[in-house]
């Protein structure tokens, strides 16, 4: 049985993980402070 | 610990610390994984296999590391009602659930080369799947609780219970008889070959410094949506 498919998948899986966490936690991150600082802005 | 616990004292540490956090993070993980993949050599029994221990193991490790942050965190929370106790339970829980499912996933796929099978209904397996229910239900009751606008004591109750989770799964593999291999890194010393064992400490550094950033931005974003919700309460006041 060939490894390396095994290999690629546990990697692949692992980094589409990652990215998708670190990306929506850091955009949802900078969005939210943001718009508080607008709000607090237009105060 | 209590001089943390001003959010604007908070924030003032944590902004800086965020980017660094993240990038140190990100060039040891991905330093850390092509070393494993490209530099260490083909085990005996495993074969290529072997390097999926690579992200399995950080995976592991960060999962219930996570769960055990929730659980002191909420602790602090209903003991010492520490203002940033439960935002940071609350923070930890989604990257503590995808490290617990990229641990399961991973240790899945290296299961059906060496094992011969993708599952099996053992404890360790079994006691980390729970684990990662556990977290969904966690996510669930602070979603909810956090919707009525409380601070999420059922939340924080669940967290506690939860974690007598985490030395079943530790103590798994010598309770019941398992297809999982025993513990090959404990405090006393290791049984893997340096050539390994190397790379893995550099990938559980990487993999942690990560987690943290995750954390501090999930917390960040929390104490946002905080400023926001009283600046509207306040402005509906008038």
């Amino acid at each position: 049985m060939p490894h390396a498919p095994f290999i690629i998948a546990s990697f692949a899986v692992t980094g589409v993980g990652i990215t998708w966490l670190v990306l929506s936690s850091y955009l949802s991150m900078r969005r939210t402070e943001a718009s508080a600082d607008e709000l607090r802005q237009q105060q | 610990m209590h001089r943390f616990a001003n959010p604007a004292r908070f924030l003032r540490i944590a902004k800086p610390l965020t980017p660094w956090l993240l990038w140190l993070g990100i060039a040891l993980t991905l330093g850390a994984c092509l070393w494993g993949v490209f530099f260490t050599p083909t085990e005996r029994l495993m074969g290529d296999t072997v390097k999926i221990i690579f992200v399995h193991v950080p995976a592991a490790w960060l999962g219930m590391g996570g769960w055990t942050g929730i659980a002191i965190a909420s602790i602090v929370q209903l003991v010492w009602r520490h203002p940033l106790a439960g935002v940071s339970a609350r923070a930890i829980a989604v990257p503590g659930a995808t490290f617990a499912a990229i641990c399961l996933i991973t240790g899945s796929i290296w299961g059906r080369p060496t094992w011969g099978t993708w599952w099996v209904w053992d404890g360790r397996l079994t006691s980390m799947l729970v684990l990662f229910f556990l977290y969904l239900g966690y996510i669930a009751l602070s979603n909810a609780s956090s919707e009525k606008g409380d601070t999420s004591r059922v939340a924080a109750v669940f967290g506690i219970i939860g974690a007598v989770n985490i030395p079943i799964i530790n103590r798994s593999v010598i309770w019941w008889e398992s297809q999982h291999q025993k513990a090959s890194i404990t405090l006393g010393g290791s049984s893997i070959d340096q050539a390994y064992l190397v790379p893995l400490f550099v990938s559980v550094a990487g993999f942690s410094l990560l987690f943290g950033a995750l954390v501090l931005m999930r917390m960040r974003t929390a104490l946002a949506e905080m400023r926001i919700e009283a600046r509207m309460r306040r402005m509906a006041d008038y």
